[in-house]
């Protein structure tokens, strides 16, 4: 099989494909991690996810990381740190409580934490909180190593720099290929893990799939003590997660890191793929950072970063074979969740090659539930 | 045998009036637009900070504020680039321990 895209989906489709005994070829018009994943903070997360689809995916690759952090090398920097989700003020803490007892049911650990708690948790935490909820199963990768590291283990052959310009079909209409200004590479399944650029490639195979760019901007600070012990976010940043609208968003997500720098995050808006620098984006990030962790006020940041998330309409990605077109399969759309929906992304592509029974349910990921003008753009 | 000739001799700089800063407390003498780097290196100094993990010795590398390896606690404040950094009169320069940050520790 080929997949397009080498990012950390496509990685992870090569991954377990190849585990299960097909003969893989990755092909990407870029580096490795060249796009989305390169540009993500590599959070592998369940706190933010309510029931439902996403956090079935979401539980699944948890365990699944967890497995490939013992097989790949410690390079990948797999850190089981935890989440830590704190409110402002008693409203915010009631929903955050109630949002905890439904994630619970489906499987999610948490534990709350009062106010006078918070400290012992994080101790440079702004005074004044509500209180918050630990998630112990919320973790991290580097996503690029990891996504390199998955791709080295799978043995897939590597075509990097080689851009594909057409879908080729054979006898049937069936797909047969993808051409590329190297050559043709001839296989009988053609994996679409192209992140937010998948409904170029599905437009090349004469498919829709409505992917979308939401971009995001993360701040980088100076190497630092560990001041930031867990992933910590605001309560309100579920709620932009979730959202449709196109307007900018932001919500202080912040984290340390084994290098030192503290990551700043999260932005949200829909402006195409335009990477002008907004330093207005910039300037909210790092004054509601501030505001959760007042220490970072004296910290300098050396430099940002940018990405453009593969959005979806509805949020969830498309996975699985796409009926529209035999031999074509969707593996995209992951939005800012891709690094943790990765392994079972990869499971669900491998099983869909495979005939082998599916790790879960996969109708919600249907590649064309789309079609009928369900999407924008 | 030729004088020995300074970077200042090369472009006939004519300064005005030397100054003092201090590195680690010792006092050395800074010329008016030369950089804390530029200072350091004119009085011998070639390292004024340690790596967060080997406890390395490190000083200016690229000299143009790209590469962030010569940086220095000065005024009390970590983490300045002392190539970017224009010496003042009575600059503290203090050697750089790891990231400079120890005191926010937990």
């Amino acid at each position: 099989m080929i997949v397009v895209g080498a990012g950390v989906v496509g990685a992870a489709c090569a991954y377990y494909a190849a585990r299960s005994g097909l003969s893989v070829a990755v092909v990407d018009r870029g580096p490795v991690a060249g796009g989305t994943t390169g540009a993500g903070e590599g959070n592998l997360l369940v706190s933010d996810k309510e029931p439902g689809p996403e956090l079935a995916l979401a539980l699944l690759s948890t365990r699944l990381w967890r497995d490939l952090a013992a097989e790949l090398p410690p390079e990948i920097e797999y850190e089981t740190k935890g989440g830590l989700v704190v409110a402002s003020d008693e409203p915010g803490m009631a929903a955050l409580r109630a949002f905890r007892a439904a994630q619970e049911r489906a499987g999610v650990r948490s534990d709350c934490l009062p106010a006078d708690r918070l400290r012992d948790a994080e101790p440079h935490l702004a005074p004044g909180l509500a209180g918050g909820v630990l998630y112990p199963q919320d973790a991290q990768v580097q996503p690029a190593l990891a996504a390199a590291h998955l791709l080295r283990a799978s043995g897939a052959r590597l075509h990097l720099g080689a851009e594909v310009t057409a879908v080729l079909r054979g006898p049937g209409d069936a797909v047969r290929g993808v051409r590329t200004p190297r050559g043709d590479l001839l296989a009988p399944a053609v994996v679409n893990a192209t992140g937010t650029w998948a409904g170029r490639l599905a437009a090349l195979a004469g498919v829709t799939v409505p992917v979308l760019p939401r971009r995001g901007v993360v701040l980088v600070t100076e190497p630092l003590p560990r001041v930031v012990r867990r992933k910590v976010y605001a309560a309100d940043y579920v709620a932009d997660v979730a959202s449709g609208s196109a307007a900018l968003q932001t919500s202080a997500v912040v984290e340390g890191t084994p290098a030192g720098p503290v990551l700043i995050g999260a932005s949200r808006e829909r402006i195409g793929f335009d990477r002008t620098l907004s330093v207005g984006v910039l300037r909210r990030l790092a004054a509601q950072a501030a505001a959760l962790f007042p220490v970072l006020a004296g910290v300098q940041v050396l430099r940002t970063y940018q990405g453009f998330r593969p959005y979806l309409p509805d949020h969830l990605p498309a996975i699985g074979p796409d009926p529209r077109l035999p031999g074509l399969l969707h593996a995209c759309g992951h939005e800012g969740a891709g690094i943790g929906l990765a392994p079972a992304t990869g499971r669900l592509i491998a099983a869909a090659l495979t005939g082998a029974p599916a790790p879960l349910d996969a109708r919600p990921f249907r590649p064309e539930r789309f079609a009928g003008g369900a999407g924008e753009g | 045998m030729t004088p020995r000739r300074t970077p200042a001799d090369l472009v006939r700089a004519v300064p005005g009036p030397a100054f003092e800063i201090r590195l680690d407390g010792r006092p050395l003498t800074a010329l008016p637009g030369q950089s804390v780097a530029a200072a350091l290196w004119a009085a011998g100094v070639l390292s004024w900070r340690t790596t967060r993990r080997g406890g390395r010795p490190r000083g200016a590398f690229c000299g143009i504020g790209s590469c962030f390896d010569c940086l220095a606690t000065i005024n009390g404040r970590p983490n300045q680039r002392a190539c970017l950094v224009p010496a003042r009169p009575g600059d503290a320069v203090t050697t750089q321990e790891g990231h400079g940050r120890a005191d926010l520790t937990v």
